[in-house]
C-alpha cells in the first residue's frame, strides 16, 4: 500500500511532472477505492433493485445516513490517533434518554444536557485512556455496557414518547427542501474537514497517530489531545442520539444506537482511515457511511432479512482492515 | 518497599479475599444466602457464563481478547435446539463443533492474516449474531418435545447438584490441568508473557493462537448448548453482553489483560465473586436489571484501572530493583 | 588464533533491505573452543549477520556451513535444533515463567502427556549447578537480576547442546562481579568445545575473553585478526575506518571556526547519572559554541542528550540553562525553555511519515502559528518557504509527504522544525548520519552559521572529521563517563581515538 520511496533525492526535473499525474486520485486520497465501490454499488442497485433510483429513496438514504455520519466523523478522529471508541452506540442512548427526560424544561435545555452527557462520557473515556494508558477498546467496551444501562435507568426501561415540535424539528424539520439533519451533518462534516486541515488540534491528532514518540518530542500535548478526541466522539454520538430521538418522536433506550459502533468503524476503515492511525480521511468516512447505508437500504428493499446485512458488514470491515494492515518490514 | 508488597498482595490475593468478605457479609445480612438451595442456585446461574470465562482465560493469557463469545453462545444454542430431536449427542456435537469452528476462524485470521484480535472478534461477534438471527428468522427455536436426553443437560440433577454445575466443575478442573501441566498450557503462558521471545525460542506461535481461539469458541458453544437445554429453546439473542461478563470475571480474578499471568483458578474466583455480588443484588431485591448493567460496566472499569495502577507500580519497582 | 578444528564457516554473506545493502559479502570462520569477537559501529552489519546466522533473517546471498555441511535456517527454531543459539542484548526470555521453564520451553519433559515438573526442575538444577550458577530453577525469572537472567539464557543455549552461542552485548547491564561470572561460564563453554560469537563495545572485555576479532564497517568485512598483539588504538581505527596518522583536512563543510568563546555560559549539566549507561557525565556549552561529543556506541552519548532534554528521569545530577536550574517534566517544558533535540533515530522519533513537509516542519511551532485554534496559512507558508529555501530542502513542494524525501532532506526538515522555534541550545544527535554528501555539507555549514549567530550547539557524532573540524571543544565519553575534554590544538583525531579506546596510554584529559 505505502509507496516506498528509496533514499534518493528526487531530481528537480521530475518535480513538475509528478503531482500533475497523481492529481485526480490524490484529490480523494485513500478513499479512491471506496468511491469506486460506492459508485458500483449504486449502479448495481439502480439496475437490479426496483425503485432504488427514485428521488424519494435517494433522499431517504441521505436522511438515514446522517446519524451514522455524525458518529463516524468522531470515530475518524479517534481512529486517526490510533484508538477506537466502542461506546458510541450507548452514548447515543444516554443522550437520547437524558434529552427526552428533560424535554419538559424546554428543547434547548434538553439538547444542551444531551450533548453535555455525550461530551462527559467521551471525556471520561479519554481521561482513562490518556492518563492510565489502558487499551482504548477495553475502556470503551466497559462504557458500552454501562452507558446502555444508564440510559435504561434514566428512562426506567420504558419508551419515552413526547410531543415537542421545537425538539422534533431536529429530526423532522426542513429548511426549504433540505432536511435539518442533513444540514447538521453537512455542518459537522465541514467543521471536521476544517479541523483536520486547518487547526493545530487536527495536526496534533494526525501526528499522534502517525508517530507518538516523535509527536511527544516535538512538544505535542499527547494526553490532552486524546481527551479532546474522545470527548468530541462522545459529543457527536450524543448529537446523533438526539437527532434519532427527534426523528422517532420517542426515546427507546434499548434500541437507540444499537450496533452503531460497528457501522461507524466500518465507515471509517472502508473510507481509508487505517486502524493504526496517522491519517484521517473525513471525506472517505462519509463515502464509507454511504456504502453501509446503501447496503442496509438495498437489503431492506429486496426484503432480505436485516441480519444478513450484519454478516456482510462484518466481512467488509475485516477485508478493509486486512487490506490496510501495516506491512511487516 | 511497603507499597509494592501491598500491591502484590492485592493483585494475587485480592479476589479471594473479596470473595470471602462478600460471602461473610452476605451470610450475616441474609438468612437466605447460606442455604444449599441458594448456593447451588448461584452456581447454576453462573455455570454457563463461567464456561465462557474459562475460554476467555485462555485467550487473555495469550494477550488476546475474544469479543465474539456471546454470539457463539447463540449460534450453538440455536443449532443444538434445532437438532435436539435427532438425539442429544448430535445436538451437543453440532453446537460445540460449530462454535469451535467459528473460533478457529478467529484464530486463523488473527494468527495468519495478522488482524488485531479485538477487531477480528468484533467482526465475528456481529457476523455470528447475524447468522443466528438470519438462520432462525429472528425467532426462538423450540426444542423438540419428544427429545429425551437433551433437556437433562441444562435441567437435570446428579444427586443434588445441577448438571451444568458438574460440567462447570469438570471444565475448570480440566482447564487447570491443561494450563498448568501440559505443554500447550505452558505455551499459552509463554505467548502472553513475551510473544517475540517465545517466537525466538522456537515456539509455534500461530498454532497456540489458533488453539486458544478455537477452545474459547468450543467452550462458548458448550455454554450455548446448556443454555438452550435449560431454556428449552435456542434463542438467537442469547448471550448478548456475555463477553463483557467473561472479561470482567477473568480480570477480576487477577489475570492480566496483557497476558502471561493468571489462570483457571483465579477466573473461577472471579466468576464466583461476580456471581455472589449479583446474587446479593437480587436478595436485596431493589436493584433493577438496568442498574446491574451499569454496575457491571463500572465494575470492569474499576478493576481494569486498579490493575493498570498495580501493574505500573510493579513495573516501577522492577526498574529500580 | 584458537587452534581447534573449524566449526562454522560463513562465506560471502549478503543481505539487502528494501534496496539498501546491509551486509555485503561478509566472511567469518569459527573454530571449536574459540571466542570470536564481532565489532563495528552502528550500521556495520553486526546484528544483521547474527540474525542470519541464527535463522531470524533469510539471506540474499552467500553460504553458511556448520561442521562442513551447508545449512539454511528458516527460523530461530531450526537454528536452535542445529545447535546455533543467540542470547540477545535485551534478554529475550519469559519474565513470569520459572527458570526451569525458560530453559526447557518447547522441550518440557512429559509423563503420561503431562509436564513432568519433578524432572524439569531436577534437570534444570543439574544444568545450573554444572555451570556454577546459584539459581533456584523454580524461581520466577523476573525476580532475578538482569545478569542472572542472561546466565539463564546461556544455560538454555547449553541445554540445547549449542555448538555456536551468539552473545549480543552480554555485559551492557552487568556489574563487574557479574561480568566475572559470565566469563567463567564462557570459559566452561570453551572447554566443552563450543564456539562463542561475542558482540560488545567494551574494549577491556574483548581483550579479556576473546581470541580473535572480526571488524565490520558499513556492511563490509574490514578484517579478521587475532586479538593478541593488536593495539587498542589500531582496533578503534579499524572500526572507524581511520588511519592513525591520517587527518584529512577540509573533508567537512563547517568552514572557519567562529572563535566565539566569550558568549557566556549557556548550558551546564553536572554529574548526570542514570543506571550504568550514565555515570556522572558533566558537560557545559557556551553561547555561540559548538561542543562535540564523541564516544563509541554505548558510551552514553545519546543518553546524555536525552537527559539534558529531560526525557529520562535522572538518578543524580542536574541541568542549568543560563544559570537557572531546569526542572523539565515534558518535552514541552524543554522546548519552552529554549532547548531543541534532533534525535538520532530519524524514522522512529523524528518524522511523522504520512504528514507533509510543511506539517512536519511546523509541528513544534504550531502554538505560535495558531490563532483561536486555526493555523495561519500565510504565516505557515512564509515560515515553510523561508526555511525550505534557507536549508535548500529538495521536495516537490511543501505538500509532499516527508517519507518520500531523501534522508538528508528529511533531516533538514527536522532541523528546520527546531530552528523556526528560535531555540537557545540545539542538541544534535548524529545530525548527518546516513544522509547524502550534499545535504551533509549543507547541514554542517548551517550548524556553524547558527553558532556564529549565538546558538549553543551540543553535537554528538561518530564521525571524527565532523567532531574535529566542526567543534570548538570536544567531550569524549567512555562507558558512561567523560574520558577526556579536548580543545584547540589538542583536539586531534589521534587524541580523541585514544580517549575513546581507553586502556593503556589513554590519558585522562590528554590535552593538558
Amino acid at each position: 500500500m505505502t509507496p516506498t520511496a528509496p533514499d534518493a533525492t528526487p531530481g528537480a526535473g521530475g518535480a513538475e511532472a509528478r503531482p500533475a499525474r497523481g492529481r485526480p486520485r490524490a484529490a480523494f486520497g485513500p478513499a479512491y477505492g471506496a468511491l469506486v465501490a460506492l459508485a458500483l454499488l449504486v449502479a448495481a442497485n439502480a439496475a437490479f433493485t426496483p425503485n432504488f433510483a427514485s428521488a424519494s429513496n435517494l433522499w431517504n438514504v441521505l436522511l438515514q445516513v446522517s446519524s451514522t455520519v455524525l458518529v463516524a466523523v468522531g470515530m475518524t478522529l479517534v481512529v486517526a490517533t490510533g484508538g477506537i471508541d466502542l461506546s458510541v452506540g450507548s452514548v447515543m442512548a444516554v443522550a437520547s434518554a437524558v434529552g427526552a427526560s428533560l424535554l419538559d424544561r424546554g428543547a434547548g435545555a434538553a439538547v444542551a444536557a444531551g450533548l453535555l452527557a455525550g461530551l462527559a462520557a467521551g471525556a471520561l473515556n479519554g481521561a482513562l485512556i490518556g492518563a492510565f494508558r489502558i487499551q482504548p477498546f477495553i475502556v470503551t467496551l466497559a462504557l458500552l455496557i454501562t452507558g446502555r444501562g444508564v440510559a435504561q435507568v434514566i428512562s426506567d426501561g420504558k419508551l419515552i414518547a413526547f410531543r415537542n415540535p421545537a425538539f422534533e424539528a431536529l429530526g423532522r424539520g426542513r429548511l426549504g427542501p433540505v432536511p435539518a439533519q442533513a444540514l447538521i451533518m453537512a455542518a459537522v462534516v465541514g467543521a471536521a474537514l476544517a479541523a483536520v486541515r486547518a487547526t493545530s488540534f487536527g495536526r496534533y491528532v494526525i501526528a499522534l497517530g502517525g508517530n507518538e514518540k516523535a509527536a511527544r518530542l516535538a512538544g505535542v500535548p499527547t494526553g490532552p489531545t486524546k481527551v479532546v478526541v474522545y470527548a468530541l466522539s462522545g459529543a457527536l454520538a450524543g448529537l446523533a442520539g438526539l437527532i434519532e430521538t427527534a426523528r422517532l418522536g420517542a426515546s427507546d433506550a434499548a434500541k437507540v444506537g444499537l450496533t452503531m459502533e460497528l457501522d461507524a468503524i466500518a465507515a471509517v476503515v472502508v473510507g481509508g482511515t487505517p486502524l493504526t492511525g496517522g491519517r484521517a480521511s473525513v471525506g472517505g468516512t462519509v463515502i464509507g457511511a454511504l456504502i453501509m447505508q446503501v447496503i442496509t437500504t438495498s437489503f431492506n428493499m429486496r426484503l432480505v432479512p436485516f441480519s444478513w446485512s450484519l454478516v456482510l458488514k462484518a466481512a467488509i470491515i475485516l477485508v478493509a482492515v486486512y487490506v490496510q494492515r501495516p506491512k511487516l518490514a | 518497599m511497603k507499597a509494592p508488597r501491598l500491591a502484590a498482595l492485592l493483585r494475587q490475593e485480592g479476589a479471594p479475599l473479596a470473595l470471602v468478605a462478600v460471602c461473610v457479609f452476605a451470610s450475616l445480612r441474609y438468612d437466605a444466602f447460606l442455604t444449599p438451595e441458594n448456593l447451588l442456585n448461584v452456581l447454576r446461574q453462573n455455570s454457563m457464563p463461567g464456561l465462557v470465562a474459562l475460554g476467555m482465560t485462555f485467550v487473555i493469557l495469550t494477550g488476546g481478547i475474544d469479543l465474539s463469545v456471546g454470539s457463539l453462545v447463540a449460534v450453538a444454542g440455536v443449532l443444538a435446539a434445532n437438532l435436539a430431536g435427532r438425539g442429544t449427542a448430535p445436538a451437543l456435537a453440532a453446537g460445540v463443533g460449530a462454535a469451535a469452528l467459528l473460533g478457529l476462524v478467529n484464530g486463523v485470521v488473527i494468527a495468519k492474516a495478522r488482524v488485531q484480535p479485538f477487531i477480528t472478534t468484533l467482526a465475528m461477534m456481529i457476523a455470528a449474531r447475524g447468522l443466528a438471527l438470519a438462520a432462525t428468522g429472528e425467532q426462538s427455536v423450540r426444542v423438540d418435545r419428544l427429545s429425551e436426553g437433551f433437556p437433562w443437560l441444562g435441567r437435570g440433577l446428579i444427586g443434588p447438584v445441577p448438571v451444568p454445575v458438574v460440567v462447570l466443575a469438570l471444565a475448570f478442573g480440566l482447564g487447570w490441568l491443561v494450563l498448568g501441566h501440559t505443554r500447550f498450557g505452558r505455551h499459552v503462558y509463554a505467548l502472553g508473557d513475551n510473544e517475540d521471545a517465545a517466537r525466538l525460542m522456537g515456539l509455534n506461535v500461530a498454532s497456540v493462537t489458533i488453539g486458544v481461539y478455537a477452545l474459547s469458541g468450543a467452550l462458548a458453544g458448550l455454554a450455548g448448548v446448556l443454555l438452550a437445554s435449560r431454556l428449552g429453546a435456542g434463542q438467537p439473542v442469547a448471550g448478548t453482553g456475555w463477553e463483557l461478563d467473561a472479561i470482567a470475571s477473568v480480570v477480576v480474578g487477577g489475570t492480566l489483560l496483557t497476558g502471561g499471568q493468571g489462570g483457571a483458578g483465579s477466573t473461577l474466583v472471579g466468576v464466583l465473586l461476580l456471581g455472589v455480588l449479583f446474587n446479593l443484588f437480587n436478595l436485596e431485591g431493589t436493584i433493577s436489571p438496568w442498574w446491574q448493567w451499569v454496575l457491571r460496566g463500572l465494575f470492569l472499569l474499576v478493576v481494569v484501572v486498579v490493575q493498570s495502577r498495580l501493574g505500573a507500580r510493579r513495573a516501577a519497582a522492577a526498574a529500580t530493583a | 588464533m584458537a587452534g581447534g578444528p573449524e566449526l562454522l564457516r560463513v562465506r560471502g554473506l549478503t543481505k539487502r533491505f528494501a534496496g539498501v545493502t546491509a551486509l555485503d559479502g561478509v566472511d567469518l570462520t569459527l573454530a571449536r573452543g574459540e571466542v570470536h569477537s564481532l565489532v563495528g559501529e552502528n550500521g556495520a552489519g553486526k546484528s544483521t549477520l547474527i540474525k542470519i546466522v541464527t535463522g531470524a533473517y533469510a539471506r540474499d546471498g552467500g553460504a553458511i556451513e556448520l561442521e562442513g555441511r551447508p545449512v539454511a535456517f528458516r527460523s530461530p527454531a531450526e537454528a536452535q535444533a542445529a545447535g546455533v543459539v543467540a542470547v540477545y542484548q535485551e534478554v529475550n526470555l519469559l519474565a513470569y515463567r520459572t527458570v526451569a521453564e525458560n530453559i526447557y520451553l518447547g522441550r518440557e519433559p512429559r509423563r503420561f502427556g503431562l509436564v513432568d515438573w519433578g524432572r524439569l526442575n531436577a534437570d534444570a538444577g543439574a544444568l545450573l549447578a554444572r555451570l556454577g550458577l546459584p539459581v533456584d530453577p523454580r524461581a520466577t525469572l523476573g525476580s532475578l537480576s538482569i545478569a542472572l537472567r542472561q546466565m539463564v539464557a546461556i544455560a538454555r543455549g547449553v541445554s540445547l547442546d549449542a555448538k555456536v552461542l551468539v552473545l549480543d552485548e552480554p555485559t551492557s547491564s552487568l556489574t563487574e562481579r557479574e561480568v566475572g561470572t559470565l566469563f567463567e561460564v564462557i570459559g566452561k563453554l570453551k572447554a566443552g568445545g563450543a564456539a562463542v560469537i561475542y558482540v560488545s563495545h567494551r574494549m577491556d572485555e574483548l581483550y579479556a575473553v576473546c581470541d580473535r576479532v572480526t571488524v565490520l564497517r558499513d556492511g563490509k568485512l574490514v578484517e579478521t585478526r587475532a586479538l593478541a598483539g593488536l593495539d587498542r588504538l589500531d582496533l578503534v581505527c579499524l572500526m572507524l575506518g581511520k588511519r592513525r596518522d591520517e587527518v584529512r583536512k577540509g573533508s567537512t563543510a563547517f568552514g572557519e571556526r567562529g572563535g566565539a568563546e566569550g558568549g557566556g555560559e549557556l548550558l551546564r549539566a553536572e554529574g548526570l547519572t542514570r543506571g550504568r549507561r550514565l555515570r556522572g557525565v558533566s558537560v557545559a556549552v557556551s553561547r555561540g559554541e559548538i561542543v562535540g561529543m564523541a564516544g563509541l556506541l554505548g558510551s552514553g552519548r545519546t543518553e546524555t542528550a536525552r537527559a539534558v532534554f529531560g526525557l529520562d528521569p535522572l538518578e543524580g545530577g542536574g541541568v542549568r540553562l543560563g544559570g537557572r536550574p531546569l526542572a523539565l517534566r515534558s518535552p514541552r517544558d524543554a522546548i519552552d525553555a529554549g532547548l531543541a533535540l534532533l534525535p538520532e533515530d530519524r524514522k522512529g522519533e523524528g518524522i511523522v511519515p504520512d504528514m507533509s513537509v510543511a506539517e512536519n516542519l511546523t509541528l513544534a511551532a504550531l502554538p505560535g502559528l495558531t490563532k483561536l485554534g486555526i493555523v495561519s496559512r500565510a504565516r505557515q507558508r512564509e515560515i515553510v518557504e523561508r526555511f525550505m529555501r534557507r536549508l535548500s530542502i529538495k521536495a516537490y513542494g511543501p505538500e509532499q509527504k516527508i517519507r518520500e524525501l531523501s534522508g538528508g532532506n528529511q533531516q533538514k526538515v527536522l532541523l528546520a522544525r527546531w530552528l523556526c522555534r528560535d531555540p537557545k541550545l540545539l542538541i544534535l544527535d548524529e545530525p548527518t548520519r546516513g544522509i547524502d554528501i550534499g545535504a551533509k555539507g549543507d547541514i554542517q555549514a548551517l550548524i556553524r552559521e547558527l553558532a556564529r549567530a549565538g546558538l549553543g550547539v551540543l553535537m554528538i557524532s561518530s564521525e571524527l572529521e565532523e567532531i574535529v573540524e566542526g567543534s570548538d571543544r570536544v567531550v569524549v565519553l567512555r562507558d558512561g563517563q567523560v574520558a577526556a575534554e579536548l580543545r584547540g590544538e589538542a583536539m586531534t583525531q589521534d587524541a580523541i581515538l585514544r580517549a575513546m579506546a581507553g586502556g593503556e596510554g589513554a590519558a585522562e584529559g590528554g590535552a593538558s
